[in-house]
């Protein structure tokens, strides 16, 4: 594995020209340009608030504002999720004519189209706080701890991604489970709810290391509060594990992609 | 270790008892199959179980050794595994028995606009599929005038390649590649790109990278091609190798192989056109055999350019005919008829023929050049209004020996090359053999 390491830090260089390419093709002939890495966040946004407002006519509550800023904050990291698998996964039988023709270490294609999602990500991002400073938030120390749940949150992605990938490329059943798991995953996860919410069966929610990274950012950034070290801690080991995990699928299956895809 | 070491200074690619196992028809597993055939693969570990159903070998058992700075052609028909071995070579696959060992920095002028993506302008299309041919951005910043100019694209240089032409896509895609300063460069088929002027701009490339010590491995149909910048070739066919070495002994093997599959399928083509014209009944006269004799007497289908050879026909007239005519047409296997004889010509009447007899006919200095020839016997009625019979499924096949002989020629005349300042019998020399007459010399 540190092999495959290397050759994939030696490829640098074509896995930023596929990320650049990913972007470009992406907005390329499309009239909203960089509008339509916000347009699905806020979409889901609006889905978000429609839901805390049937919420909380039924419980007879009001509407807060920062139940609407909690929701933005985890609507972008869930997006980025997301679209990464779902690019991802199709990622190298979308580029068969490479896999098949030319070599290079092949997990450069996933990385390279998740780090194309990692991109809206950062376009979304800069929106969102344009906002938040309009809405005077505010920040705390605990702002710091993102940068890491960041990290915990690529790793898992990454690690998912690769793995998938390999598996579309030789059951192409994978993309519609995929599909579907991603569809109804917002349900499963404190994406337009707070894990809390569920008393009792909290920690079914943060179980899923989406749900505990997604609450870790609504600690840190909403609610001004240090994150619950024991379910960070937990993010932190299965992400960096399903990224090993990931890693080892995908390169040991590597050379069979060509013959196979 | 040290042993290791030995092969990585000397041969830039080594090849030892490589093996590579294909399937035939759909890939598709399902679920069902392959989920015990993975738990079998976990328990034997061993990628070289025998043959189940339709797999088949796609090479077999090839070794083959090439020092570095060396150019070698890659031969074989189609279907001979060529294109398995160069994928091989590029890591694309990887073998199912044997060990491969490779040593510099590879490239390969296949598929040279793989990398492209349509929707990107020639620029971003120069960067990407540099970079995925394994240059480095830096070397591309450096590189990409020469890139341009090379391609002769500079105008659109920034429109998206999805407007280009197919010759400039091609052009643009040759010179990325061709631009890479390759340890090993494995090159196939594609200096058939653009015109005359780019194609002779790409040998001269390739002579540059010759000049520079640079592994090249040539695969080509073109004969002349390979004449003239491999000194060494590998033959394969059916996944084997048959030959490997010096390029004027192999490119014999090389033709005879193509001559036998070209002749097999003559003679496919020859049956099935036999079995249509099965309608005329009651012959008068009906031709048994046609069979090619050598001149010691033995009946034989392949003979030498220039070589002596009869051909005997035996025929079983049921009534009295009186003066038939014999036509032999030897055709090749492109039509083109090639000769035609006629026994009106021969001094000897056939006279009355009945019963079962046989002719023969003796050909001496028959120049046919190599190739696979059709043998086209009929029986005419005397005023050739109608014929009796035509016989035509006898294939000949003329080989070129030893000699390494290519043309798309008829014949091979026997000329003697006289060269001198002033030499008056060169004019008369030329003169006969153009005539087509050589007793005149």
């Amino acid at each position: 594995m540190i092999q495959a390491l290397k050759e994939l830090i030696k490829y640098r260089d074509l896995f930023y020209m596929l990320t650049l390419r990913d972007i470009r093709i992406r907005y390329k002939q499309a009239v909203m340009g960089f509008l339509w890495a916000i347009f699905m966040p806020i979409v889901a946004v609006a889905a978000g608030i429609l839901i805390k407002q049937a919420m909380a006519s039924v419980s007879g509550h009001s509407v807060e504002v920062l139940g609407i800023v909690s929701i933005s904050v985890k609507v972008l990291p869930w997006t980025f999720f997301i679209s990464s698998i779902r690019f991802a996964v199709q990622s190298l039988v979308g580029n068969s004519n490479l896999v098949t023709k030319i070599y290079f270490p092949r997990a450069v294609l996933p990385l390279a189209s998740i780090a194309a999602c990692l991109f809206d990500l950062a376009i979304s991002s800069v929106v969102l706080i344009v906002i938040l400073c309009f809405v005077h938030l505010g920040v705390s120390i605990y702002i710091l701890w993102t940068p890491v749940i960041l990290i915990f949150l690529i790793l898992f992605t990454t690690g998912l991604g690769l793995a998938l990938a390999a598996a579309n490329l030789f059951f192409r059943d994978i993309k519609y489970v995929v599909e579907i798991i991603l569809m109804f995953g917002i349900f499963f996860t404190p994406v337009f709810y707070d894990a809390d919410t569920f008393g009792r069966f909290r920690t079914f929610m943060l179980l899923n290391p989406m749900g505990s990274i997604l609450e870790a950012f609504n600690h840190v950034i909403v609610l001004k509060q240090a994150p619950d070290l024991h379910w960070l801690i937990y993010a932190g080991v299965t992400s960096v594990v399903i990224f090993c995990i990931g890693m080892l699928i995908f390169h040991s299956k590597e050379q069979l992609f060509a013959e196979n895809i | 270790m040290l042993k290791i070491f030995e092969i990585i200074m000397s041969n830039a690619v080594e090849f030892h008892e490589v093996w590579k196992k294909f399937k035939k028809g759909e890939k598709f597993d399902s679920l069902r199959d392959s989920i015990p055939n993975f738990f079998k693969n976990l328990i034997h570990k061993n990628r070289s179980l025998p043959l189940s159903g339709q797999e088949f070998w796609a090479v077999k058992n090839v070794n083959f050794d090439i020092p570095k700075g060396s150019v070698v052609g890659i031969m074989g028909p189609n279907g001979a595994g060529k294109s398995t071995i160069l994928k091989l070579l590029s890591r694309i696959m990887n073998p199912t028995k044997g060990q491969m060992t490779m040593n510099g920095r590879l490239s390969a002028l296949i598929e040279v606009t793989a990398g492209f993506h349509p929707e990107l302008t020639g620029r971003e299309n120069v960067y990407l599929n540099g970079t995925i041919l394994g240059m480095k951005s830096k070397e591309i910043d450096r590189k990409f005038d020469e890139i341009v100019a090379f391609s002769e694209v500079e105008d659109f240089i920034d429109t998206p390649v999805k407007h280009y032409s197919s010759g400039m896509y091609s052009r643009l895609g040759f010179s990325v590649a061709a631009h890479m300063d390759p340890e090993i460069l494995i090159v196939d088929e594609v200096l058939s790109v653009g015109d005359i002027a780019f194609q002779s701009k790409c040998a001269q490339k390739m002579r540059e990278l010759l000049g520079c010590g640079a592994t090249i491995l040539l695969v080509s149909h073109q004969i002349s091609l390979i004449q003239s910048l491999c000194k060494r070739v590998i033959l394969l066919h059916h996944g084997e190798l048959i030959k490997d070495g010096p390029t004027d002994e192999v490119i014999p093997y090389y033709q005879n192989i193509t001559f036998k599959k070209n002749e097999e399928d003559f003679k496919h083509k020859v049956k099935t056109e036999q079995g249509k014209v099965k309608v005329k009944q009651d012959l008068l006269i009906e031709i048994t055999s046609v069979t090619m004799y050598s001149k010691d007497l033995r009946p034989k289908e392949e003979f030498a350019v220039g070589e002596d050879f009869e051909i005997k026909i035996d025929y079983n007239a049921k009534q009295e005919i009186l003066d038939p005519i014999i036509i032999i047409d030897i055709i090749r296997s492109d039509s083109v008829l090639c000769c035609s004889l006629n026994s009106k010509e021969s001094p000897t009447a056939l006279g009355k023929i009945s019963g079962q007899a046989s002719i023969k006919v003796i050909f001496q200095d028959f120049n046919l050049a190599p190739g696979i020839y059709l043998v086209k016997v009929a029986f005419w009625e005397k005023d050739m209004i109608h014929p009796y019979v035509v016989h035509s499924n006898d294939v000949m096949r003329i080989t070129a020996g030893q000699k390494n002989t290519v043309t798309n020629a008829i014949f091979l005349p026997k000329v003697d090359w006289l060269v001198g300042p002033s030499c008056p019998a060169l004019t008369v020399v030329r003169h006969s053999r153009e005539s087509g007459n050589p007793k005149q010399n």
